[in-house]
């Protein structure tokens, strides 16, 4: 039975998953891929597959990896830059290949809306010799995500699905069905020259790759994805979602425009050659890299040389993302017609800015207040990926360059020469993704620093994950609760000693002795998550202001969302959690307890 | 040519319920049979900071509503409605929340936070009607100022082509039981609002 539900297009890509009969899914969160596990581990009560969120994302697709050989069809998600930490395994897995379909579900983040950076994923599904799935809307993304099992296991090679953030985070109209059984075999079968990536096997495999290029792209030629309508002699050949936007221009300008929609990857050669040759001016509009383009080019020297191609040069902007005012005018320009003036919207500017920040009784800002306080203006604080970074205006963000950098760069900077101080943070999550190797290095390579693991107990800034602090699984069951004490300790840091930030006192005495070891020092911040602790329940008694405030204002630089300035005095308003670290920074102990 | 059959743009604040919004109208749409689809924000923006969720009834097209393109723009906060002003069609209706959350800049004193009339005058100059209610009150009288997003949600079912009986069809499923009543009471207060 096929129902029609709005759904979220990471919902529909785990649907399109459970349609498959897929026996094992992990992963790493990251926005915008979260919402795929999240989903599966909502559907999964009454089903069997295996779901799960790994340490980080590479060893998700290792684990998918083992259970594709096993015979299970397996799929891992994760966001465009976790692909760079799977990236060792995801380019001999290429070689290796599968043993039932093996899907890679990698989510990229044109505009940088939650992101470090925007590579374009395409680029490594090409590097990788693997097909590309780049769906256009939430139907089509649950359509490739089953589609790609079979093209995975037709061609023994793992494929790659690619929403986007206006995939992944859009909502449609979209048919679901039944789910397939799911397929978990349980049989490893030995092949050593298919499973041992050595020298020698590593290079029959090698040239096995680059021939089954031309059959994958033959098979792909004709996926329902790759659209072509030849009308008039001026063209546009636009890839996901761009295609959509151009979609809505052709029909709204009412043009006679050929038309090529390209959904998979390798791209379809013959296709594109009957657009270039039967047209004498085209557009080629992507987000990003010129992928598409490039191909364009070269496939013009034959089909068509006289043909004039416009993309990335002048028409389409090869950073940010699309919409459709952009393919709109691109389109004008190309068709010589007048372009819209971007709409003004000059009032904006009496409005206060509204960055997203850190929450009222959020424990990393009264970590980071403490740190600061103890280490001073001139200390370095190199910082990492998470809710934590939002913090850059308390002077305790330096760096912030990929997951579990801060460790790193702080070591580097230690032996680069820097004498100041150093004390670099970094979350609990992004500790045990990122983080372990970097504090291994830095105790075997004798960095004088001090490296704060802000334990919120979650994966807070995608949504609050579980994660291996946490003692609990993807799916709520009970696990081992590892110890980042004894981690720490094991990874060889002479100090490791744990906090509660709301105690500022007692976290500013643990930070005055981390600051005079001499040697690496580990400070564990630990508070659980705001959010998450309301959620399960936990009420504290909220602060107030009395007379005795002297309008200072020493509390309202400490930044909290629910501490206000009115008539000469400090307000709480009704964000206030109630952690108290603003009474036992007020200099006037103005701030108590409300009494009930 | 239009491409959509209606566009809109509901705009807010993280954390108060924006989302719940465009949900609720994207089921209500599937069930009448309409193709419908949206674009949201999640992740980082969504802490405290603004956003703004997109969604077209009876559009095959992208779910992003272009600028200059949205036929109602529902703001839970007044100046997160003149932030997205310009997604306004000059035939555009504008349902605003007048209760301001105050951002963080303003709240440690580093901006200021403009007059009401301030905040509307530009929005009416973008538009054709501006319909400007004090929703929070009106949901505080249904019985929870959380339902403040479902009395914009009452108001903004006057402007969309679906039925109400599916719209508040479609709140049930997403509201929890035990409050879908104030719920009801809160779309009432906000579709008697702009009647």
């Amino acid at each position: 039975m096929f129902v029609r539900e709005y759904l979220l297009g990471n919902a529909a890509i785990a649907r399109g998953l459970l349609e498959a009969g897929v026996g094992l899914v992990a992963g790493y969160p990251g926005t915008p891929s979260s919402e795929i596990i999240e989903t599966l581990v909502d559907l999964n009560s009454e089903r069997s597959l295996h779901v799960e969120w790994s340490v980080n994302e590479k060893v998700a697709l290792e684990v998918a990896a083992g259970a594709s050989w096993t015979g299970s069809r397996a799929a891992v998600t994760m966001k465009h830059v976790g692909l760079n930490v799977a990236a060792d395994a995801f380019m001999t897995l290429a070689y290796l290949g599968v043993g039932a379909g093996l899907v890679v579900i990698c989510a990229d983040d044109p505009y940088c809306h939650s992101s470090q950076n925007e590579q374009d994923s395409r680029r490594y599904a090409q590097f990788a010799g693997i097909p590309c799935l780049d769906p256009k809307n939430p139907g089509e993304a649950k359509e490739m995500a089953a589609f790609a099992f079979e093209l995975s296991e037709k061609f023994n090679i793992p494929v790659m699905l690619r929403p986007t953030t206006r995939v992944s985070h859009a909502r449609a109209n979209v048919e679901i069905g039944p789910d397939e059984a799911h397929r978990r075999q349980g049989k490893f079968i030995k092949n050593p020259a298919r499973r041992v990536a050595l020298p020698t096997h590593a290079r029959p495999l090698h040239s096995e790759l680059l021939a089954k290029q031309a059959a994958m792209e033959e098979a792909l030629e004709s996926a329902p994805w790759n659209r072509l309508a030849l009308r008039g002699k001026v063209g546009i050949i636009a890839s996901g979602i761009a295609g959509l936007y151009a979609e809505e221009v052709i029909f709204e300008l009412d043009e006679d425009i050929s038309f090529l929609c390209i959904g998979a990857y390798p791209l379809p050669k013959r296709l594109i050659s009957r657009m270039l040759s039967h047209v004498s001016r085209v557009l080629v509009i992507e987000e990003l890299e010129p992928v598409v383009e490039e191909q364009v080019q070269i496939l013009a020297r034959i089909a068509n040389p006289n043909v004039e191609i416009l993309g990335k040069e002048g028409f389409i902007p090869r950073e940010g993302e699309l919409d459709y005012f952009l393919v709109r005018n691109a389109i004008a320009r190309m068709l010589g017609k007048a372009e819209r003036q971007a709409l003004q919207n000059p009032a904006v500017s009496i409005l206060p800015p509204r960055p997203p920040s850190l929450c009222a009784g959020c424990s990393h800002r009264a970590t980071y207040y403490a740190m600061r306080k103890v280490f001073g203006k001139k200390a370095i604080y190199p910082s990492d990926i998470g809710c934590y970074t939002m913090a850059v205006n308390m002077g305790t963000v330096d760096t912030c360059l990929c997951m579990g950098a801060s460790i790193t760069l702080a070591s580097g900077i230690r032996f680069g020469g820097e004498t100041e101080g150093i004390c670099c943070s970094l979350g609990d999550s992004t500790f045990l993704h990122g983080g372990m190797t970097g504090l291994l290095n830095a105790a075997y390579n004798k960095a004088r620093i001090t490296v704060t693991i802000l334990d919120n107990s979650t994966t807070a800034m995608t949504g609050h994950q579980p994660n291996p602090g946490t003692g609990m699984t993807a799916t709520g069951e009970a696990t081992v609760q590892v110890s980042i004490e004894a981690l720490a300790r094991a990874l060889g840091a002479g100090m490791v000693e744990t906090v509660d930030p709301y105690h500022m006192d007692e976290t500013i005495e643990s930070f005055q002795r981390a600051k005079e070891y001499p040697g690496l020092s580990v400070i564990i911040a630990r508070q659980p998550c705001v959010i998450k602790a309301r959620r399960s329940g936990a009420r504290r008694k909220p602060f107030q202001v009395s007379e005795d405030c002297i309008g200072c204002k020493i509390c309202l630089d400490f930044g909290c969302p629910a501490i206000e300035f009115e008539r000469d005095m400090a307000r709480i308003n009704a964000l206030c959690t109630g952690c108290g670290v603003c009474a036992a920074i007020c200099p006037s102990s103005a701030i108590q307890e409300v009494a009930r | 040519m239009r491409t959509s059959e209606c566009d809109m743009v509901i705009a807010g604040v993280g954390g108060q319920g924006v989302i719940l919004i465009s949900d609720v109208i994207g089921r209500a749409a599937v069930m009448a049979g309409k193709p419908v689809c949206g674009a949201e924000t999640h992740g980082m923006a969504q802490r405290g900071g603004s956003v703004i969720n997109h969604t077209r009834i009876g559009c095959r097209f992208s779910p992003m509503v272009a600028l200059g393109g949205a036929d109602v723009l529902v703001a839970l906060e007044p100046g997160e409605a003149l932030r997205f002003a310009h997604f306004l069609s000059p035939a555009g209706v504008a349902l605003v929340n007048t209760r301001p959350v105050l951002p963080s800049t303003v709240t440690c004193g580093i901006a200021d936070y403009p007059p009401l009339p301030e905040i509307l005058a530009p929005l009416k100059a973008q538009c054709s009607k501006v319909l400007a209610m004090d929703a929070t009150a009106l949901a505080e009288k249904a019985g929870t100022a959380q339902a403040m997003n479902v009395v914009m949600l009452g108001a903004l079912a006057r402007y969309i082509p679906l039925s109400e009986e599916l719209i508040v069809q479609a709140l049930s499923l997403v509201v929890p039981p035990r409050f879908l009543e104030v719920n009801k009471k809160a779309f009432a207060l906000g579709k008697a609002e702009v009647e």
